[in-house]
């Protein structure tokens, strides 16, 4: 019988840490080609239309960086929740909190000229989302409940009180029944920056977030407190490291991200909410992070990289006929490959064969 | 006013609560297993997903109605297994994995259903489990129709919570897989292979939970629609805490929650026009945060829980 | 009485990368004999049970048990042939009954059928056979240390052992829990057991072994038979050199720096304390004897400004109120070193200089006042740091978890003793170091106090306690003794004291 032992590297060889999330794509691409061959179509043609249809003209390039901007911005979430052994897996309810907080808000309640109204959506917004995961996070803290299931259960919550705020009290009147919210005045409406395209500001905002979170992480006293209490709690509170303090931090700036990413989905690619405003960001935000190895700047590309799936996806399934769940089934064993990727990052795999006795 | 209080003395009531509540046994006792053997499945939403698809799918193909729970068991075994390798062989994050394994299983189980069904724009249908008549019992006044005209899948949940209690408390597996969610040093010590038992236990309890998924395309419902599983894992797993990893205390939980389910519908239908349905059914899964509130306090984790075993390494 | 050879160990070699763990080792354990094993921690010794014991493979040589060659690598087969270990770190499961942790492992996981009935009646006549008595339904949580272990014992003896290796079983015992230990020793061997004891307590090898291997550096430096052994040759074959052990200058005592009035903590996440009273001078060092989980933790955690006390107060010399919470006090100047440095103490993942620094955020050398941290003084101090405190290492920008247990407890002592601390909480400081290591904690300690630092000592070790506190109070159920000077004192009386002897 074979078996075989983990052996911890001391040190893990450049080549690999910076090749294996490539590998880790490579193999998932390779596995969710099979499915397309049991769809019935050509593998290497259905990835061409992908492509084609993510970045193949100015227009899907544009869809495709539309796309990324809440999943990055979700995926910063993931990113600095994760740090900090947080498992904050409530991005899509704070999406929807930040949301509604934006129709509350940017529907004509409070008009302000436009280089002020959109810093105070966001500024609202991340409020929002922040707010939303602060009850769960006093929980976790002063109770040990774990967060893991209650910020998912607040996601269904959320996404109920949505519903009833578009088919009651918020519904627009001029949507000629349609259950949407009200628009956003044109003060808080995100601006396009790409011509006859679905690209807003929302974009390079969320570059700046990746870029700050970034900042905060690997820089300051709170991103270092961060990855203290990230890597032994129990060794930073000895050390004086605020353990409360510095998970609040977290919380707030996870939540605030996701809130944020419902503003740029309500205020700059559709102008107002809808139930469906996020399919499914919010769990994406959790691929992109993991793949980027919870790195803010890492964040970027992946979130570039899993817009493009879900994009170039449903530009595929139109011209092969393969059912668009393929790019869920791609992101799902990216995460997966990731994960296998980082074992043998940190991990030798050594076999020995035990020998039998005569 | 009294109608509110009426709800609980119909029998229908009773027997609804108990249709509602045999997906969560299912799920529950499943996610049991796992945890107890210290490890946190959080694929169970996906795995209940497909596993409600992959048995509704063998049926609407041919089948009968138990080779559709075969199937569903199979497929979350299978499921189990590679969120064993992932997490007992190769000690990854338990928590990533299982998110992972909830987003393949979901979305493969809704690639495939679209594959075979691509122009469905509504779901075509199986015939499901009928209700049975016990003899004699069905005949009772209000417990006849309350308890003994229930489909076989719903005789069936009861019993896989006697057969999980039976293995948790009777067998030297049962006792292992105890031991491998406290101490697995302990277990190692004794020459038990840690590996295999955490194993066995994520299998099965996985089996369990995409058997809990089947049952309601093959006896609840009788078809399969995308989100019809709805949080309900997420659900189990709050119970799980709730029901301090015991077998019979989940039987308890789901019952209790079904029940409160079971009272929020029938409550709607009187109140309906005054609050809205959302309202109502935001309560399972408030419920739900509450009952984790509550159990935190008197909780005892198995102690190896979320601990990756590394073999060899030594204090 | 003939000398059957039971065990018989050949040039057993094992090496980890390029250390050698065991080299060459070998030796023969007889019927009805005590073998003890001696050496300091690192020495080899768990490494050669776990070899015996089937946990590890070793490189080179043979081990045979009543004459057949044993096979490596096989717990299950170990214990077969009649191998039984008690290692240091019990594996028992805390949420099961004892019953439960004794019968794992006995059947298949594949058969049907749990023969609870059998089992319980073997194990009460095992019990009194041996004279360890225990309740078979009780949970293990509920059990004291020597109850616990007890448990470990009889699960050896359950599995029908012949040979039972036992490793620093008296690590967590009073001195007559040792004793009461020792006599179970005895009685085993009566009646045809062989055991093999692991210690580097010398005075209680003498007390209760046939013979004696001393190993040093993973290799046997000699073989004595107890009845004609020399101390001080023992100890010098242990060391190997001349240590420099830490001389204890006497210091005038200074001002109180801290006092705890009526301190108790009764919430359930932590054991109990019941009605403290302590008072610590600027330049005592006051050593707290007690059993692991007497209330030790508590009140170290309460002095660190961890947990609040559930009634009375704590009073610091010059504050007047003070909030709690570890930054608090460490403001005030209290250093906290926790008893699992490796846990609770070094962040492993981090580098060496960002453990260095985790105790300075608030130094404005080190960080401007937007937050942003200053790489180049920090990277000063942390190589400062490493320099003056002798931690051994090959840059600052190395993962923690390679420094070894000494350099460890070098780094986390230095952070402190940089910032001058007025009262430093020292908990099982020297656990698990080598000599060498030992010494120089030692002397850092005592360095402190002469600097004037008030130091609470707490240690499972007497020795340690008798060479180092000016005063001892012991720790029993949550209740504190009055402090005894440590000259007028001894390890009788504090092991009767640590056993319960004066408390109400």
């Amino acid at each position: 019988m074979i078996k075989f032992r983990l052996e911890e590297r001391a040190k893990s060889p450049y080549w690999l840490i910076i090749l294996s999330p490539f590998i880790a794509i490579l193999v998932a691409i390779i596995l969710a080609g099979i499915l397309i061959v049991l769809a019935g179509a050509n593998p290497f043609e259905s990835y061409y239309q992908l492509i084609i249809g993510a970045f193949g003209s100015k227009n899907s390039f544009a869809e495709t960086l539309a796309r990324a901007t809440p999943i990055i911005l979700t995926g910063l979430a993931a990113s600095i929740a994760f740090r900090a052994k947080f498992w904050n897996i409530g991005a899509e309810g704070q999406l929807y909190f930040g949301a509604l907080a934006t129709t509350l808000f940017g529907t004509g309640l409070v008009v302000l000229p436009s280089i002020l109204m959109i810093p105070f959506l966001f500024i609202m917004g991340a409020l929002a989302g922040g707010l939303l995961l602060l009850p769960l996070v006093l929980l976790k803290l002063y109770y040990k409940v774990d967060e893991v299931v209650t910020t998912l259960l607040l996601n269904f919550v959320v996404v109920l009180l949505v519903s009833y705020l578009l088919e009651g009290p918020w519904k627009d009147p001029m949507s000629l029944g349609w259950p949407q919210g009200k628009s956003v005045i044109d003060e808080g409406v995100l601006p396009q920056i790409l011509s006859k395209t679905r690209l807003h500001l929302g974009f390079i905002i969320s570059i700046f977030f990746a870029f700050s979170v970034w900042f905060i992480l690997s820089k300051t006293v709170i991103g270092y407190r961060i990855k203290s209490v990230g890597l032994n709690a129990a060794a930073a509170s000895h050390a004086g490291v605020p353990i409360f303090k510095t998970v609040l931090i977290v919380a707030l700036l996870s939540g605030g991200m996701a809130g944020m990413a419902g503003v740029t989905e309500t205020a700059g690619l559709k102008g107002y909410l809808t139930l469906d405003l996020s399919p499914g960001f919010g769990y994406a935000g959790i691929a992109v992070a993991m793949l980027a190895n919870l790195n803010p700047i890492g964040v970027i590309f992946s979130g570039v990289f899993l817009a493009s799936i879900y994009v170039g996806a449903d530009a595929m399934s139109r011209a092969m006929n393969v059912p668009t769940y393929l790019a869920d089934v791609i992101v799902a064993l990216t995460v997966l490959c990731i994960l296998l990727s980082l074992v043998f990052v940190h991990y030798k795999i050594l076999f020995f064969g035990v020998k039998k006795n005569d | 006013m009294i109608e509110f209080i009426e709800i609980i003395f119909t029998a229908g009531f009773w027997a609804a609560t108990i249709r509602i509540a045999c997906p969560l046994i299912l799920a529950t006792i499943g996610e049991v297993l796992c945890e107890r053997a210290g490890v946190l499945n959080l694929g169970i939403e996906g795995i209940m997903s497909i596993g409600a698809m992959v048995g509704w799918m063998t049926v609407f193909l041919g089948a009968d109605l138990y080779t559709g729970i075969l199937a569903a068991l199979i497929i979350g075994g299978l499921f189990g297994l590679l969120h064993a390798i992932f997490t007992v062989y190769l000690g990854a994050s338990q928590h990533v994995t299982g998110i992972g394994i909830t987003m393949l299983a979901s979305s493969l189980g809704f690639f495939c259903f679209k594959l075979i069904l691509p122009a469905s724009t509504t779901p075509p249908k199986i015939k499901p489990f009928q209700p049975i008549d016990i003899p004699f019992l069905s005949e009772l006044p209000f417990l006849g129709p309350a308890f003994f005209q229930h489909t076989p899948f719903t005789y069936l949940a009861i019993l896989v919570v006697i057969f999980a209690f039976w293995l948790m408390n009777s067998t030297p597996l049962g006792l292992s897989i105890k031991m491998a969610g406290e101490n697995p040093m302990a277990l190692e010590a004794q020459g038990i292979d840690v590996f295999l038992v955490r194993t066995i236990a994520v299998v099965l309890g996985s089996a369990l939970m995409a058997v809990g998924g089947a049952y309601l395309t093959l006896s609840a419902f009788d078809a399969f629609y995308f989100g019809m599983i709805n949080g309900r894992g997420w659900i189990a797993i709050a119970l799980v805490i709730f029901a301090s990893w015991k077998p019979e205390r989940a039987l308890l939980g789901a019952l209790l929650f079904a029940g409160l389910d079971a009272y929020q519908v029938r409550a709607q239908q009187l109140a309906g026009a005054v609050i809205p349905y959302q309202f109502f059914l935001m309560l399972p899964f408030l419920l739900s945060i509450v009952a984790m509130v509550i159990a935190a306090k008197r909780t005892r984790y198995p102690k190896a829980l979320l601990i990756p075993f590394r073999r060899g390494e030594r204090h | 009485m003939i000398m059957t050879t039971l065990l018989k160990v050949e040039k057993i070699t094992k090496k980890f990368g390029d250390f050698y763990a065991n080299d060459q080792i070998s030796f023969e354990v007889n019927k009805s004999e005590v073998l003890a094993i001696l050496g300091e921690n690192g020495a080899g010794k768990t490494t050669l049970m776990n070899i015996l014991f089937g946990h590890y493979t070793p490189d080179a040589g043979n081990v045979n048990f009543e004459g057949n060659a044993i096979e490596f690598g096989n717990t299950n087969n170990a214990i077969k042939l009649g191998i039984g270990m008690v290692h240091q770190h019990f594996t028992l499961a805390e949420n099961l009954t004892v019953l439960e942790n004794i019968i794992i492992g006995r059947q298949s996981i594949f058969s049907l059928s749990l023969p609870k009935r059998q089992a319980r009646v073997k194990i009460l006549e095992l019990s009194k056979k041996f004279g360890l008595p225990i309740n078979p339904d009780e949970l293990v949580a509920n059990l004291s240390v020597s109850e616990k272990q007890r448990i470990e014992i009889l699960k050896t003896l359950f599995l029908d052992c012949k040979l039972l290796i036992l490793d620093e079983p008296t690590a967590a015992l009073t001195p007559q829990e040792t004793d009461a230990l020792f006599s179970t020793i005895r009685n085993m061997i009566e009646t045809g057991l062989s055991v093999i004891l692991i210690s580097h307590k010398l005075n209680e090898i003498l007390a209760v072994s046939d013979r004696i291997i001393v190993l040093r550096n993973g290799s046997s430096v000699g073989e004595i038979d107890t009845h004609s052994a020399d101390r001080e040759k023992i100890a010098e074959m242990i060391v190997g050199k001349k240590i420099d052990y830490p001389q204890k200058k006497k210091i005038p005592r200074k001002s109180k720096v801290l006092s705890l009035v009526d301190v108790s903590y009764d919430k359930t996440d932590a054991p109990n304390l019941s009605k403290v009273n302590l008072d610590l001078y600027g330049g005592q060092i006051l050593g707290i004897a007690g059993v692991a989980g007497n209330g030790q933790t508590t009140l170290a955690k309460i002095l660190s400004g961890h947990f609040k006390p559930t009634q009375g107060k704590i009073v610091f010399n010059e504050a007047k109120s003070v909030h709690t919470s570890p930054k608090s006090f460490m403001d005030l100047g209290v250093a906290y070193i926790p008893e699992d440095r490796n846990s609770d103490g070094i962040v492993g993942d981090m580098e060496i200089w960002e453990n260095a620094i985790m105790t300075e955020m608030d130094d404005p050398y080190l960080r401007n006042s937007l937050g942003i941290i200053n790489k180049k003084t920090s990277f000063d101090r942390s190589e400062n740091l490493c320099e003056t405190y002798d931690v051994r290492m090959q840059s600052i920008r190395q993962r923690s978890r390679l420094l070894s247990g000494g350099n460890v407890q070098k780094l986390l002592l230095g952070r402190w003793l940089m910032r001058k601390p007025k009262i430093i909480i020292a908990c099982q400081p020297t656990r698990g170091l080598d000599e060498g290591a030992i010494a120089s904690i030692q002397n850092l300690l005592l360095k402190a106090q002469q600097n004037g630092s008030a130091i609470i000592l707490i240690s499972e070790d007497l020795d340690e306690l008798l060479t180092m506190s000016d005063d001892i109070s012991v720790m029993y159920k949550g209740m504190l003794s009055d402090p005894t000077e440590t000259s007028s004192t001894d390890k009788l009386s504090i092991g009767l004291r640590m056993a319960g002897d004066g408390f109400l």
